[in-house]
Protein backbone atom coordinates (compact mmCIF):
# COMPACT_ATOMS: atom_id res chain seq x y z
CA UNK A 1 0.00 0.00 0.00
CA UNK A 2 2.62 2.49 -1.08
CA UNK A 3 0.24 5.01 -2.54
CA UNK A 4 -1.89 5.61 0.55
CA UNK A 5 -2.70 9.25 0.95
CA UNK A 6 -3.69 11.08 4.09
CA UNK A 7 -6.87 13.06 3.71
CA UNK A 8 -8.47 14.72 6.76
CA UNK A 9 -6.72 12.14 8.90
CA UNK A 10 -8.38 9.31 6.98
CA UNK A 11 -6.53 6.96 4.71
CA UNK A 12 -7.59 7.15 1.09
CA UNK A 13 -7.62 3.75 -0.50
CA UNK A 14 -7.57 2.86 -4.14
CA UNK A 15 -10.17 0.54 -5.63
CA UNK A 16 -9.74 -1.60 -8.73
CA UNK A 17 -12.95 -2.64 -10.44
CA UNK A 18 -12.46 -5.76 -12.56
CA UNK A 19 -15.10 -6.33 -15.22
CA UNK A 20 -14.84 -9.38 -17.48
CA UNK A 21 -16.59 -8.84 -20.81
CA UNK A 22 -17.65 -10.85 -23.81
CA UNK A 23 -19.79 -9.05 -26.40
CA UNK A 24 -20.81 -6.25 -24.04
CA UNK A 25 -20.21 -3.31 -26.41
CA UNK A 26 -23.11 -1.18 -25.24
CA UNK A 27 -23.23 -2.40 -21.65
CA UNK A 28 -19.59 -1.67 -20.90
CA UNK A 29 -20.00 1.95 -22.01
CA UNK A 30 -23.05 2.42 -19.81
CA UNK A 31 -21.46 0.74 -16.84
CA UNK A 32 -18.32 2.89 -17.11
CA UNK A 33 -20.47 6.03 -17.30
CA UNK A 34 -22.41 4.96 -14.20
CA UNK A 35 -19.26 4.07 -12.24
CA UNK A 36 -17.83 7.53 -12.88
CA UNK A 37 -21.17 9.05 -11.95
CA UNK A 38 -21.47 7.25 -8.62
CA UNK A 39 -17.83 7.23 -7.50
CA UNK A 40 -16.91 10.89 -7.71
CA UNK A 41 -14.65 11.25 -4.68
CA UNK A 42 -13.06 7.83 -4.83
CA UNK A 43 -9.67 6.85 -6.23
CA UNK A 44 -10.40 3.98 -8.57
CA UNK A 45 -9.48 2.27 -11.82
CA UNK A 46 -11.53 0.01 -14.06
CA UNK A 47 -9.84 -3.12 -15.41
CA UNK A 48 -11.75 -4.51 -18.40
CA UNK A 49 -10.81 -8.10 -19.21
CA UNK A 50 -12.23 -8.75 -22.65
CA UNK A 51 -12.14 -12.27 -24.05
CA UNK A 52 -11.75 -11.35 -27.71
CA UNK A 53 -15.32 -10.15 -28.27
CA UNK A 54 -16.15 -10.05 -31.98
CA UNK A 55 -18.70 -7.24 -31.50
CA UNK A 56 -16.17 -4.45 -31.04
CA UNK A 57 -16.23 -4.23 -27.25
CA UNK A 58 -12.51 -3.43 -27.25
CA UNK A 59 -12.88 -0.53 -29.71
CA UNK A 60 -15.51 0.98 -27.43
CA UNK A 61 -13.25 0.55 -24.41
CA UNK A 62 -10.44 2.32 -26.29
CA UNK A 63 -12.78 5.22 -27.01
CA UNK A 64 -13.71 5.31 -23.33
CA UNK A 65 -10.00 5.37 -22.47
CA UNK A 66 -9.59 8.50 -24.60
CA UNK A 67 -12.54 10.10 -22.84
CA UNK A 68 -11.74 9.19 -19.24
CA UNK A 69 -7.99 8.53 -19.35
CA UNK A 70 -5.90 5.42 -19.84
CA UNK A 71 -4.94 5.41 -16.18
CA UNK A 72 -8.61 5.16 -15.15
CA UNK A 73 -9.68 2.49 -17.62
CA UNK A 74 -7.31 -0.39 -18.30
CA UNK A 75 -8.01 -2.75 -21.18
CA UNK A 76 -6.37 -6.09 -20.58
CA UNK A 77 -7.75 -8.34 -23.30
CA UNK A 78 -7.27 -12.04 -23.85
CA UNK A 79 -7.31 -13.78 -27.20
CA UNK A 80 -10.34 -15.98 -26.67
CA UNK A 81 -13.02 -17.00 -24.21
CA UNK A 82 -11.19 -18.56 -21.28
CA UNK A 83 -13.69 -18.50 -18.44
CA UNK A 84 -14.64 -16.27 -15.55
CA UNK A 85 -12.23 -17.49 -12.86
CA UNK A 86 -9.15 -16.98 -14.99
CA UNK A 87 -10.51 -13.61 -16.13
CA UNK A 88 -10.35 -12.40 -12.53
CA UNK A 89 -6.83 -13.80 -12.08
CA UNK A 90 -5.81 -12.05 -15.30
CA UNK A 91 -7.35 -8.72 -14.23
CA UNK A 92 -5.88 -9.03 -10.75
CA UNK A 93 -2.35 -9.07 -12.19
CA UNK A 94 -2.86 -5.50 -13.41
CA UNK A 95 -4.92 -4.17 -10.49
CA UNK A 96 -3.07 -1.55 -8.47
CA UNK A 97 -5.75 -0.88 -5.85
CA UNK A 98 -5.85 -1.83 -2.18
CA UNK A 99 -9.29 -3.27 -2.81
CA UNK A 100 -10.73 -5.13 -5.77
CA UNK A 101 -14.37 -5.04 -6.80
CA UNK A 102 -15.64 -7.69 -9.17
CA UNK A 103 -18.87 -7.17 -11.03
CA UNK A 104 -20.71 -8.37 -14.14
CA UNK A 105 -20.78 -6.22 -17.25
CA UNK A 106 -24.37 -7.03 -18.20
CA UNK A 107 -25.95 -4.23 -16.09
CA UNK A 108 -27.50 -6.70 -13.66
CA UNK A 109 -25.10 -5.17 -11.14
CA UNK A 110 -25.71 -1.45 -10.80
CA UNK A 111 -22.69 0.77 -9.97
CA UNK A 112 -24.87 2.87 -7.67
CA UNK A 113 -24.28 0.27 -4.97
CA UNK A 114 -20.50 0.70 -5.06
CA UNK A 115 -20.50 3.46 -2.40
CA UNK A 116 -22.38 1.19 0.02
CA UNK A 117 -19.81 -1.60 -0.51
CA UNK A 118 -16.98 0.84 0.23
CA UNK A 119 -18.78 2.34 3.23
CA UNK A 120 -19.54 -1.09 4.71
CA UNK A 121 -15.91 -2.13 4.33
CA UNK A 122 -14.62 1.05 5.99
CA UNK A 123 -17.09 0.64 8.86
CA UNK A 124 -16.40 -3.02 9.58
CA UNK A 125 -12.89 -3.53 8.13
CA UNK A 126 -14.28 -6.70 6.55
CA UNK A 127 -12.09 -8.73 4.20
CA UNK A 128 -14.99 -9.24 1.83
CA UNK A 129 -18.21 -7.33 1.27
CA UNK A 130 -20.69 -9.30 -0.80
CA UNK A 131 -23.89 -8.06 -2.40
CA UNK A 132 -27.00 -9.98 -1.45
CA UNK A 133 -30.31 -10.01 -3.26
CA UNK A 134 -32.19 -11.86 -0.55
CA UNK A 135 -32.49 -9.33 2.27
CA UNK A 136 -34.55 -6.21 2.91
CA UNK A 137 -33.57 -3.52 0.43
CA UNK A 138 -32.37 -6.10 -2.08
CA UNK A 139 -34.31 -7.85 -4.81
CA UNK A 140 -34.48 -9.34 -8.24
CA UNK A 141 -36.31 -8.21 -11.34
CA UNK A 142 -37.02 -10.16 -14.49
CA UNK A 143 -37.18 -13.72 -13.16
CA UNK A 144 -40.11 -16.01 -13.83
CA UNK A 145 -41.56 -18.39 -11.24
CA UNK A 146 -39.35 -21.28 -12.38
CA UNK A 147 -36.21 -19.19 -12.04
CA UNK A 148 -37.23 -18.03 -8.57
CA UNK A 149 -38.06 -21.59 -7.50
CA UNK A 150 -34.69 -22.88 -8.71
CA UNK A 151 -32.91 -20.06 -6.96
CA UNK A 152 -34.69 -20.62 -3.64
CA UNK A 153 -34.20 -24.39 -3.82
CA UNK A 154 -30.52 -23.97 -4.56
CA UNK A 155 -30.18 -21.54 -1.69
CA UNK A 156 -31.95 -23.78 0.85
CA UNK A 157 -29.78 -26.74 -0.19
CA UNK A 158 -26.60 -24.72 0.19
CA UNK A 159 -27.65 -23.21 3.53
CA UNK A 160 -28.60 -26.65 4.89
CA UNK A 161 -25.47 -28.49 3.80
CA UNK A 162 -22.71 -25.89 3.65
CA UNK A 163 -23.53 -23.41 6.47
CA UNK A 164 -21.74 -20.69 4.54
CA UNK A 165 -22.67 -17.77 6.77
CA UNK A 166 -23.85 -15.59 3.88
CA UNK A 167 -27.35 -15.33 2.42
CA UNK A 168 -26.46 -15.04 -1.28
CA UNK A 169 -23.85 -17.54 -2.44
CA UNK A 170 -24.04 -17.22 -6.19
CA UNK A 171 -24.12 -13.45 -6.39
CA UNK A 172 -20.96 -12.11 -7.97
CA UNK A 173 -21.01 -8.44 -7.02
CA UNK A 174 -18.29 -8.31 -4.36
CA UNK A 175 -15.54 -6.20 -2.87
CA UNK A 176 -12.36 -7.92 -1.66
CA UNK A 177 -9.21 -6.80 0.05
CA UNK A 178 -6.73 -7.39 -2.74
CA UNK A 179 -4.55 -9.86 -0.82
CA UNK A 180 -7.66 -11.78 0.28
CA UNK A 181 -8.86 -12.16 -3.29
CA UNK A 182 -5.40 -13.33 -4.35
CA UNK A 183 -5.37 -15.88 -1.54
CA UNK A 184 -8.88 -17.23 -2.11
CA UNK A 185 -8.80 -17.26 -5.90
CA UNK A 186 -5.67 -19.41 -5.98
CA UNK A 187 -7.49 -22.24 -4.20
CA UNK A 188 -10.59 -22.18 -6.39
CA UNK A 189 -10.92 -24.56 -9.33
CA UNK A 190 -14.62 -24.37 -10.28
CA UNK A 191 -15.95 -22.82 -13.45
CA UNK A 192 -18.74 -20.36 -14.14
CA UNK A 193 -21.64 -20.27 -11.75
CA UNK A 194 -20.15 -22.54 -9.10
CA UNK A 195 -16.98 -20.45 -9.03
CA UNK A 196 -18.74 -17.63 -7.14
CA UNK A 197 -20.04 -20.09 -4.58
CA UNK A 198 -16.64 -21.73 -4.15
CA UNK A 199 -14.99 -18.34 -3.62
CA UNK A 200 -17.28 -17.30 -0.79
CA UNK A 201 -17.38 -20.73 0.90
CA UNK A 202 -13.58 -21.05 0.86
CA UNK A 203 -13.20 -17.50 2.16
CA UNK A 204 -15.65 -18.28 4.95
CA UNK A 205 -13.76 -21.48 5.88
CA UNK A 206 -10.47 -19.61 5.91
CA UNK A 207 -11.98 -17.38 8.57
CA UNK A 208 -12.14 -14.13 6.63
CA UNK A 209 -14.69 -11.63 7.88
CA UNK A 210 -17.51 -11.34 5.35
CA UNK A 211 -20.15 -8.61 5.44
CA UNK A 212 -23.22 -8.18 3.27
CA UNK A 213 -24.94 -5.23 1.63
CA UNK A 214 -28.31 -5.37 -0.12
CA UNK A 215 -28.26 -5.06 -3.91
CA UNK A 216 -30.94 -5.29 -6.55
CA UNK A 217 -30.49 -7.46 -9.58
CA UNK A 218 -32.16 -6.59 -12.87
CA UNK A 219 -31.71 -9.52 -15.23
CA UNK A 220 -30.03 -8.88 -18.56
CA UNK A 221 -31.43 -5.87 -20.39
CA UNK A 222 -29.41 -6.25 -23.59
CA UNK A 223 -28.23 -9.54 -25.01
CA UNK A 224 -29.33 -13.02 -24.07
CA UNK A 225 -29.12 -14.60 -20.64
CA UNK A 226 -26.30 -17.06 -20.28
CA UNK A 227 -28.20 -19.38 -17.93
CA UNK A 228 -29.05 -22.84 -19.27
CA UNK A 229 -30.72 -26.02 -18.03
CA UNK A 230 -27.46 -27.85 -17.37
CA UNK A 231 -26.73 -25.20 -14.73
CA UNK A 232 -28.74 -27.16 -12.17
CA UNK A 233 -26.60 -30.28 -12.67
CA UNK A 234 -23.45 -28.15 -12.48
CA UNK A 235 -24.73 -26.54 -9.29
CA UNK A 236 -25.43 -29.89 -7.60
CA UNK A 237 -22.01 -31.19 -8.62
CA UNK A 238 -20.47 -28.04 -7.19
CA UNK A 239 -22.38 -28.47 -3.94
CA UNK A 240 -21.09 -32.03 -3.47
CA UNK A 241 -17.58 -30.92 -4.43
CA UNK A 242 -17.61 -28.17 -1.80
CA UNK A 243 -19.09 -30.54 0.78
CA UNK A 244 -16.15 -32.90 0.27
CA UNK A 245 -13.32 -30.41 -0.09
CA UNK A 246 -14.01 -27.50 2.24
CA UNK B 1 -11.94 -30.12 9.28
CA UNK B 2 -13.74 -30.94 6.05
CA UNK B 3 -17.35 -29.91 6.16
CA UNK B 4 -18.63 -33.38 5.30
CA UNK B 5 -16.92 -34.68 8.48
CA UNK B 6 -18.87 -32.15 10.56
CA UNK B 7 -22.15 -33.27 9.04
CA UNK B 8 -21.27 -36.96 9.41
CA UNK B 9 -20.30 -36.42 13.06
CA UNK B 10 -23.65 -34.80 13.65
CA UNK B 11 -25.39 -37.79 12.05
CA UNK B 12 -23.31 -40.22 14.13
CA UNK B 13 -24.22 -38.33 17.31
CA UNK B 14 -27.91 -38.48 16.42
CA UNK B 15 -27.65 -42.22 15.61
CA UNK B 16 -25.87 -42.87 18.91
CA UNK B 17 -28.66 -41.09 20.76
CA UNK B 18 -31.22 -43.16 18.87
CA UNK B 19 -29.47 -46.46 19.60
CA UNK B 20 -29.28 -45.39 23.24
CA UNK B 21 -33.02 -44.82 23.26
CA UNK B 22 -33.57 -48.25 21.67
CA UNK B 23 -31.39 -49.95 24.30
CA UNK B 24 -32.80 -48.08 27.27
CA UNK B 25 -36.39 -48.69 26.14
CA UNK B 26 -37.71 -45.66 28.05
CA UNK B 27 -40.27 -45.13 25.32
CA UNK B 28 -41.89 -48.15 23.64
CA UNK B 29 -39.55 -49.64 21.03
CA UNK B 30 -42.12 -49.50 18.25
CA UNK B 31 -42.10 -45.70 18.63
CA UNK B 32 -38.31 -45.47 18.73
CA UNK B 33 -38.00 -47.49 15.52
CA UNK B 34 -40.05 -44.88 13.69
CA UNK B 35 -37.94 -41.91 14.83
CA UNK B 36 -35.54 -41.95 11.83
CA UNK B 37 -38.55 -41.86 9.52
CA UNK B 38 -39.88 -38.82 11.38
CA UNK B 39 -36.44 -37.25 11.18
CA UNK B 40 -36.17 -37.63 7.40
CA UNK B 41 -39.76 -36.50 6.87
CA UNK B 42 -39.33 -33.42 9.06
CA UNK B 43 -36.07 -32.54 7.30
CA UNK B 44 -37.91 -32.73 3.97
CA UNK B 45 -40.78 -30.63 5.32
CA UNK B 46 -38.31 -28.05 6.60
CA UNK B 47 -36.72 -27.82 3.17
CA UNK B 48 -40.03 -27.47 1.37
CA UNK B 49 -41.23 -24.92 3.92
CA UNK B 50 -38.07 -22.83 3.51
CA UNK B 51 -38.40 -22.91 -0.29
CA UNK B 52 -42.09 -21.99 0.02
CA UNK B 53 -41.50 -19.13 2.43
CA UNK B 54 -38.57 -17.91 0.36
CA UNK B 55 -40.69 -17.98 -2.76
CA UNK B 56 -43.55 -16.07 -1.12
CA UNK B 57 -41.25 -13.43 0.30
CA UNK B 58 -39.05 -13.29 -2.79
CA UNK B 59 -37.93 -9.67 -2.93
CA UNK B 60 -38.64 -8.10 -6.30
CA UNK B 61 -37.77 -4.65 -7.57
CA UNK B 62 -39.76 -3.66 -10.67
CA UNK B 63 -38.97 0.01 -9.98
CA UNK B 64 -35.27 -0.77 -10.43
CA UNK B 65 -35.83 -1.81 -14.04
CA UNK B 66 -37.44 1.58 -14.72
CA UNK B 67 -34.61 3.45 -13.00
CA UNK B 68 -32.05 1.45 -14.98
CA UNK B 69 -33.74 2.37 -18.26
CA UNK B 70 -33.46 6.03 -17.25
CA UNK B 71 -29.76 5.57 -16.46
CA UNK B 72 -29.21 3.88 -19.83
CA UNK B 73 -30.86 6.75 -21.69
CA UNK B 74 -28.81 9.24 -19.68
CA UNK B 75 -25.57 7.40 -20.49
CA UNK B 76 -26.42 7.12 -24.19
CA UNK B 77 -27.16 10.85 -24.39
CA UNK B 78 -23.88 11.60 -22.68
CA UNK B 79 -21.88 9.47 -25.12
CA UNK B 80 -23.73 10.91 -28.11
CA UNK B 81 -22.78 14.36 -26.86
CA UNK B 82 -19.14 13.26 -26.42
CA UNK B 83 -19.03 11.63 -29.83
CA UNK B 84 -18.51 8.06 -28.65
CA UNK B 85 -20.35 5.65 -30.91
CA UNK B 86 -21.82 3.03 -28.62
CA UNK B 87 -24.19 1.76 -31.26
CA UNK B 88 -27.67 0.53 -30.44
CA UNK B 89 -29.35 -2.81 -29.90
Amino acid sequence: MADEKENNGEKKYKYSIIIPTYNERLNIAIIVYLIFKHLRDVDFEIVVVDDGSPDGTQEIVMQLQKLYGEDRILLRARAKKLGLGTAYIHGLKYASGDFVVIMDADLSHHPKYLPSFIKKQLETNASIVTGTRYVKGGGVHGWNLMRKLTSRGANVLAQTFLWPGVSDLTGSFRLYKKEVLEDVISSCVSKGYVFQMEMIVRASRKGYQIEEVPITFVDRVFGTSKLGGSEIVEYLKGLVYLLLTT
Amino acid sequence: MKHIIKILSLLVAISAFWIGLLQAAIVPRSHTWLLPVYFVVSLGCYGLLMVGVGLMQFPTCPQEAVLLQKDITEAKDYFKHKGVDVGSD
